[in-house]
């Protein structure tokens, strides 16, 4: 099936002839399988919330269309459009971060919503893309204008995006966009021996952040120890284990019943129990393929700014995947995050789709050495 | 170090060779490297690392997922909170040993009231008080008002209960699952069964002695007991209790092969399901925690430690004519013989001066040795928290004196189960024999080590069967049973360990059938009174022996034993008693069973 001719000079058929159909079509079977398991997953809590049975499959639905949306016109843009988006998108959400721990709402001894009419939003989830590629572009900088201070707006970007996250306080968010800009860092030549102090630091940081925040201290203890409330990571372990190789089938899980967040940071237990041992694999093997093949093919990539952003972008959406994986399998602390574009969340689902359109955006065939 | 003048180093150099793992492309190394194309190559070769690091981590979640849902059971790594949340009935019941329930649970729902969500407490207090009247109404507006979160106000409401609160229709008032234990059989189990908190917990009886196997199993706790035998021995036991106004009574029934208990009674007994309104003397179990002088029942273990020797034989004579000073007091037989009786005679005639000169041949260590080989001065072992330690004389002050009166049950006070148990393994060819309150699902093999020989076994089952033809228990007759066994009667101690002669108890222990023993049946009285139909006597002859006589009627058709007939029954009978020998057996005089009765009164003074 073709949908468009080689010939079609139009900006669609241009679109379709260069982008990376490969990992749109790995992205489409994640979104499949989020569509199938927030189907099984949401009716429980629904019903709990005393909400209509399919509220919020219908509102999955309609987020994931409008996310659709956003990937399709971000990677519509040129490399330079989405160098500029990105660096527009920080300066506006940037203060809304700042903002949070002051407007926002706490939640279970975390504040990192902000609530505007008809809308919640995390603005720690835009930023983070926003930021993995304005942090790319200043690496690249660095290289080329000798003259213009790069790395030491980069830094003073990066500790004021740290404090601000570890006021929420949100750890979780804290690994990972330091874990984006340290692997951009690191592959813009940072030597091994910064590396290793920047590791020293961040644990340093981690064992501060234990003795300081209760909210990181009660989740390590649990994790440590695996005594007190384990109750959501016992329960998603259990099912894995009523999974068994090919699941109890779509719908048939019980899981979903006694963890409240059965839809959003636990979905893959509802993988695990209702689809079975091989589906898992499927779906880790898809977020697998989108981040290698990436990887892989920033191999030939002859400029900078676009192999260390993408690298970035990557970076944050397999990470991403790979912590919420951990976590719900016990193999490292529960963090409040999502399974991309499988859980179900609004702030999270857009942000990524942001994320996901520069990337696809980025990695176009590019005919020619353009300025970006 | 910083990387941009690492790579400007390298511009220096003129490297033109880019650093990395992936190749460059061949068109780019051909012009001149710029800082840009240097740092490029650096970064390509490090993909390599992002790429391997990437690889690793989905590498190790597979793996995981692998062992979790392929290799793992559910409940591996299950923390108790979540077990106890997944089940609606945490505890497991208690059945008897043919599957009756004996303790259930049952969901019930409990009622609380979260004061800060209720909108009118004056109105909640009102109707609530209208819906449910035992509530305490200081309490209860208390609760309704002081700001707690979920204060209980009531536990375990009936349906009928729930339903009219629940009508009612007041916020903040909650319904919470809870669980109740429940006793189909009541009172009639209560002592074995026992009885738990509100909470569950475990406070008496085997829900106790089991509560972490009732709390933790998936599947009913089988007990030995028999319920349909626990029934017969209950009613009969309280017939007797009342028939004799004694303050309570004990029974029980022990399958002698394998020591399972199939019935345990004590009376006064208690409603299980309220044990907080019975008194202390109702909850207390006779049969295990009760630890007793139990009289002439002694002479069993004297005479077959004696025969089993082999320095006494059943035909050997004894001077029972002259009483025995022992310090300042006198070994005495109430109604004594005056002549010198055999072995076989002091048995049946149940003689405290015969006993004595019986023991005092065997002497102290023996028969400490022999006790002990019972199981008669070591704490019981079964599967219930009240338990008493017997009371023993320690070995220093186990003399002669004490050899003596030990002989005919005195100075030595011990609990039923031990009685019945070495009484079983007695009657079964010197088996030992463990008691339990569990089910067992297989005899044991036989022990290589008897605590008697098989040959005095046979010789002991003549001579209980004597006492039911010839001696001092008539009334334990049961035809077609053959029953033998041994009558006891012992003053009680008083409280200032004085015997009081007024006060005893009155036992009978009984094995049956004799030729091919099954089972012990115990029955005792505490302190009954004779009534004119026994003639003013109160003793285990009277008392006691027909409360096993009537369990053993009722319990053998149960237990697929049809009676034997008349034929039948003299035939075994006289193969039970071949081993005592013609000379014995016929040199019994058959006596008037009223005088008997009087006669196995033993009394020390």
């Amino acid at each position: 099936m073709k949908p468009f001719a080689r010939s079609d000079r139009s900006v669609l058929g241009r679109w379709w002839w260069t982008i990376d159909r490969w990992t749109l079509f790995a992205l489409a079977a994640i979104m499949g399988f989020g569509i199938l398991l927030i189907q099984a997953a949401t009716p429980a809590v629904a019903i709990k919330h005393g909400l209509d049975n399919f509220y919020f499959v219908e509102r999955h639905l309609l987020m994931l269309v409008v996310a659709i949306f956003i990937i399709f016109g971000i990677s519509l843009l040129t490399p330079r459009q989405i160098r500029l988006g990105a660096l527009f998108g920080l300066l506006l959400f940037l203060p809304m971060l700042m903002l949070t721990p002051f407007i926002g709402t706490e939640i279970k001894g975390a504040t990192r919503w902000i609530h505007l009419p008809g809308l919640s939003i995390q603005p720690s989830e835009f930023v983070k893309p926003l930021f993995a590629v304005t942090a790319a572009w200043l690496f690249s900088r660095q290289c080329e204008h000798k003259g213009f201070p790069a790395l030491s707006v980069n830094i003073a970007l990066w500790l004021l995006i740290t404090i601000f996250l570890v006021m929420q306080p949100d750890i979780g968010m804290t690994v990972l966009t330091t874990a984006i800009w340290i692997g951009e860092f690191f592959l813009a030549g940072l030597p091994i021996i910064t590396l290793a102090i920047f590791i020293g630091l961040g644990a340093g940081g981690l064992v501060v952040a234990y003795y300081t925040l209760p909210h990181f201290t009660s989740r390590m203890d649990r994790f440590l120890s695996h005594s007190g409330d384990t109750y959501q990571v016992d329960r998603a372990l259990d099912a894995f284990m009523n999974g068994g190789l090919l699941g109890k089938g779509a719908g048939e899980g019980t899981v979903k019943m006694s963890i409240p967040d059965a839809h959003a940071d636990f979905v893959f237990a509802v993988a695990g129990e209702e689809l079975g041992f091989i589906w898992c694999l499927v779906i880790i093997g898809l977020f697998a393929f989108i981040v290698l093949r990436g990887f892989w093919r920033l191999r030939h990539e002859g400029n900078l700014f676009i192999l260390l952003s993408t690298s970035g972008l990557l970076i944050e959406f397999g990470l991403q995947a790979i912590i919420n994986m951990a976590s719900t399998l016990h193999l490292m602390p529960a963090k409040g995050m999502t399974l991309p574009f499988i859980s179900y969340g609004g702030s999270s689902l857009w942000a990524l789709a942001i994320g996901m359109g520069m990337l696809l955006g980025l990695t176009r065939k590019r005919f020619g050495l353009h300025d970006v | 170090m910083k990387p941009w003048r690492k790579s400007k180093r390298q511009n220096n150099t003129r490297q033109p060779n880019l650093p990395g793992v992936f190749a460059a492309p061949a068109a780019q190394s051909r012009r001149l490297a710029t800082p840009h194309d240097l740092a490029l190559g650096v970064a390509r070769g490090r993909l390599a690392t992002a790429v391997a690091l990437f690889a690793l981590a989905f590498t190790i979640i597979s793996g995981r997922v692998g062992f979790l849902t392929l290799f793992s059971e559910p409940g591996d790594s299950t923390s108790q909170h979540a077990q106890i949340t997944d089940r609606t009935t945490g505890r497991v019941d208690i059945t008897d040993r043919n599957g009756t329930v004996l303790a259930t649970s049952l969901p019930t729902i409990s009622l609380c009231a979260d004061a800060r969500k209720i909108l009118d407490a004056d109105e909640a207090e009102r109707q609530l008080m209208k819906a449910l009247p035992e509530l305490d109404e200081k309490r209860l507006s208390n609760d309704l008002r002081n700001g707690k979160h979920c204060a209980m106000i009531k536990r375990h409401l009936t349906p009928k209960q729930y339903y009219e609160v629940n009508s009612l229709g007041i916020a903040g008032l909650e319904f919470q699952p809870d669980e109740r234990r429940i006793y189909p059989a009541g009172n009639i189990t209560a002592h074995v069964v026992g009885y738990t908190d509100i909470d569950n917990n475990g406070l008496a009886g085997v829900e106790k002695s089991m509560d972490s196997q009732l709390e933790e199993g998936t599947k009913p706790l089988a007990l030995s007991i028999d319920l349909r035998l626990q029934s017969i021995m209950h009613s009969e036991l309280s017939a007797a209790v009342d028939n004799f106004h004694a303050l309570g009574g004990a029974g029980m029934i022990m399958d002698v092969r394998t020591g399972e208990v199939l019935a345990m009674v004590s009376l006064p007994d208690f409603d299980p399901q309220r044990p907080g309104t019975a008194s202390d003397d109702a909850r207390f179990n006779r049969d295990t925690l009760g630890v007793y002088e139990m009289g002439s029942t002694f002479k069993i273990f004297n005479t077959a430690m004696a025969l089993d020797s082999g320095l006494i034989h059943v035909g050997d004579s004894f001077d029972t004519a002259h009483p025995i000073q022992v310090g300042h007091q006198f070994i005495k037989d109430y109604h004594p013989e005056n002549r010198w009786l055999n072995v076989a005679e002091i048995f049946t005639h149940s003689s405290n001066i015969g006993a004595a000169h019986m023991a005092q041949r065997m002497g102290p260590a023996r028969q400490r040795a022999f006790l002990g080989r019972l199981g008669l001065t070591e704490k019981a072992q079964i599967e219930l928290p009240e338990v008493g330690a017997p009371l023993v004389p320690n070995a220093r002050d186990w003399g002669e004196p004490t050899t003596m009166t030990v002989s005919f049950g005195h100075g030595i006070a011990v609990n039923a189960v031990q009685v019945v148990s070495a009484v079983a393994a007695i009657v079964n060819d010197g088996q030992p024999v463990h008691p339990t309150l569990l089910k067992k699902d297989s005899v044991p093999e036989a022990n290589p080590n008897p605590v008697i020989s098989a040959r005095t076994s046979s010789l002991m089952r003549g001579l209980m069967r004597l006492v039911v033809t010839r001696g001092t228990a008539k009334a334990a007759e049961v035809n077609g049973y053959l029953i033998g066994g041994k009558t006891g009667t012992a003053d009680k101690l008083s409280s200032n360990h004085k015997y009081d002669e007024h006060a005893r108890l009155s036992s009978f222990i009984g094995a049956f059938p004799l030729n091919a023993p099954r089972y012990v049946v115990f029955a005792l009285l505490d302190d009954p009174k004779g009534t004119t139909k026994t003639y003013g006597f109160a003793t285990g002859g009277w008392t006691a022996a027909p409360v096993v006589s009537h369990v053993v009627s009722q319990m053998g058709p149960l237990m697929n034993m049809p009676p034997l007939d008349r034929e039948m029954q003299a035939e075994a009978e006289k193969q039970v008693l071949r081993p005592l020998g013609p000379q014995i057996v016929d040199g019994m005089p058959i006596e008037e069973g009223s005088n008997y009765a009087a006669v196995e009164s033993d009394s020390v003074q």
